[in-house]
């Protein structure tokens, strides 16, 4: 268990709608720097809108609109004059469903947050970020031969860490996963769980998971969310053996969700 | 019992869907077949490198036109092609603005309008100022025929993109500008590149939206300020002439024109194919 970490991110009286749906209802979160802090909840709860509060991606569906503050490193990413792309170079994001670029090489794929953003680089400071991040994202030894082969030539799993090397690869402070074992086997999530032990002595992380035994395994705080509240959030050896909300108990013990 | 009910209405169905199927093909095995029975005979060297010869004489080709319904291609897409994609990708990428309703309403009822209504559009509107039948009149009209297939194909296929491969890229940092070009439109880029050889395939034919823009030539174009020759108006013109000479011509232009929309077709394909498979 870390103890009393620097705070990296905090949602502040945080306010996410659809339309005219609120789907989260004044959160206020303190995310801990170089921890992986797990979010919970039934589905439809708003893990998800969190997360994507956090790098302002929520905005990018039409009809959407937050309020109150994120503040990154103690700055509001929703301030004005605050461009959003610099916020996403930030805070990188895993998603769901692996999502490597068809049309992208392996290598490509990982180095199309620099390529992409128009980055000038030379191929020698590519290769070897390109050879970084597959190694950080414990990639490299199954793909080092075959970087010119399609991104989505490869299994799912390594398809998730391709992806997790391609977020890896900006540099960025903060890496969010929104359930990003869902789609894989057991086998394949163990090694993406393997992976966010090494990350988090480098990144912040923030794992929403549907679950509760993973959010157990690779966590050290946790959040529990119901109904687009923020119920309960803490250590998470704290949350699972002591809960405070009889809500927390009930989900937890599988009286619902 | 039902099972061997079964077994007969499903052979039943499926000779059905194979009789229409064959139905379909017919008339294109047909018209290939009818062209090359007709055609092959008056292909020859003389044909691609020769200008049309007076009434009276016979041989020449029909050189003039095969270049002139390049010209007139090139012109169509140089002008067709750019505003066709480029109001597809705002249909597909602003879709949810208030613009983009009647845009994509206009876009379809340009479809249906008649070719020679198009032709008497250009016909008025660049014919007429400029006192000449030219190459750029009847680019123009073609381009116009092009427009609303080449923006409708345009924004399905862009809607094909997964929406997650615009999140993986918006959340690296990379602008949507950025995102559009390189990530949404490379990946539909098999599709477009189809749309857009759908629109050729479909204005190498026009005939009548040509008649009095490019008008026709039975000599070489002088630039493209000028009535500017092409293959469907002169195969139209030969194929009502009384000379059987003149229709030998216009079955082996008709012929050519077939095969240099099938093979404009095939080398774009193979030229513009991706290293990895693509939307469609």
């Amino acid at each position: 268990m870390t103890t009393a970490a620097r705070t990296k991110v905090e949602a502040r009286r945080l306010d996410a709608w659809f339309g005219a749906t609120q789907a989260l209802h004044s959160v206020d979160l303190a995310i801990a720097e170089h921890a992986a802090t797990a979010i919970i909840g039934p589905s439809g709860c708003g893990k998800s809108t969190l997360i994507r509060c956090l790098n302002r991606m929520h905005e990018i569906v039409p009809g959407t609109r937050v309020t109150g503050e994120v503040l990154l490193d103690g700055e509001d990413v929703y301030g004005p004059g605050v461009d959003p792309v610099a916020v996403r170079a930030r805070v990188g994001m895993v998603f769901q469903r692996p999502n490597p670029f068809p049309t992208m090489s392996i290598y490509d794929n990982v180095a199309a947050g620099l390529i992409l953003t128009g980055a000038r680089r030379s191929r020698a400071d590519l290769d070897a970020i390109v050879e970084r991040s597959l190694k950080q994202a414990a990639l490299w030894d199954e793909v080092k031969d075959q970087l010119d082969a399609s991104g989505v030539s490869i299994s799912g799993g390594q398809q998730q860490r391709l992806c997790i090397a391609r977020a890896l690869a900006v540099e960025p402070e903060v890496i969010l996963m929104d359930e990003p074992c869902s789609a894989l086997d057991p086998i394949a999530t163990a090694k993406i769980e393997a992976l966010i032990h090494e990350l988090k002595a480098r990144y912040t992380l923030v794992i929403v998971t549907h679950s509760m035994q993973q959010a157990a395994r690779v966590s050290d705080y946790t959040v529990f969310m119901y109904l687009g509240e923020l119920v309960e959030f803490g250590p998470t050896e704290q949350l699972f053996t002591t809960p405070q909300k009889k809500e927390t108990e009930d989900y937890i013990t599988g009286r619902f969700g | 019992m039902s099972a061997t009910r079964r077994r007969i209405v499903d052979r039943i169905a499926r000779a059905l869907t194979l009789a229409c199927t064959a139905a379909v093909l017919a008339p294109l095995v047909l018209i290939i077949g009818y062209l090359l029975a007709k055609g092959i005979t008056s292909i020859n060297v003389d044909f691609f490198t020769q200008l049309p010869k007076p009434v009276g004489e016979t041989g020449g080709g029909m050189a003039n036109a095969i270049v002139g319904t390049l010209v007139l291609i090139a012109l169509a897409c140089a002008l067709g092609l750019p505003i066709g994609i480029g109001a597809g990708v705002f249909l597909a990428e602003y879709g949810h603005s208030r613009l983009a309703p009647p845009v994509r309403f206009c876009a379809d009822v340009l479809n249906g309008v008649p070719s020679i209504v198009i032709g008497i559009f250009a016909y008025t509107l660049m014919v007429l100022p400029w006192k000449s039948f030219s190459a750029y009149a009847g680019g123009f009209a073609l381009a116009i025929i092009m427009l609303p297939i080449v923006a409708r194909t345009t924004e399905e296929m862009l809607r094909l993109v997964p929406a997650s491969l615009r999140e993986a890229s918006l959340a690296l940092g990379v602008p949507a500008w950025r995102t559009t070009l390189r990530v949404i439109i490379r990946t539909a880029r098999g599709g477009i590149i189809t749309g857009a050889m759908l629109a050729i395939a479909r204005v190498a034919g026009e005939t009548a939206p040509l008649l009095f823009t490019a008008f026709g030539n039975q000599y070489w174009h002088h630039g493209l300020g000028g009535p500017i020759s092409s293959l469907p108006v002169q195969i139209y013109t030969y194929a009502i002439s009384p000379f059987d000479d003149w229709h030998r011509q216009a079955w082996a232009g008709a012929l050519v024109l077939l095969m240099l929309i099938g093979l404009t077709s095939l080398s774009v394909r193979v030229l513009t194919r991706g290293r990895f498979r693509t939307v469609r």
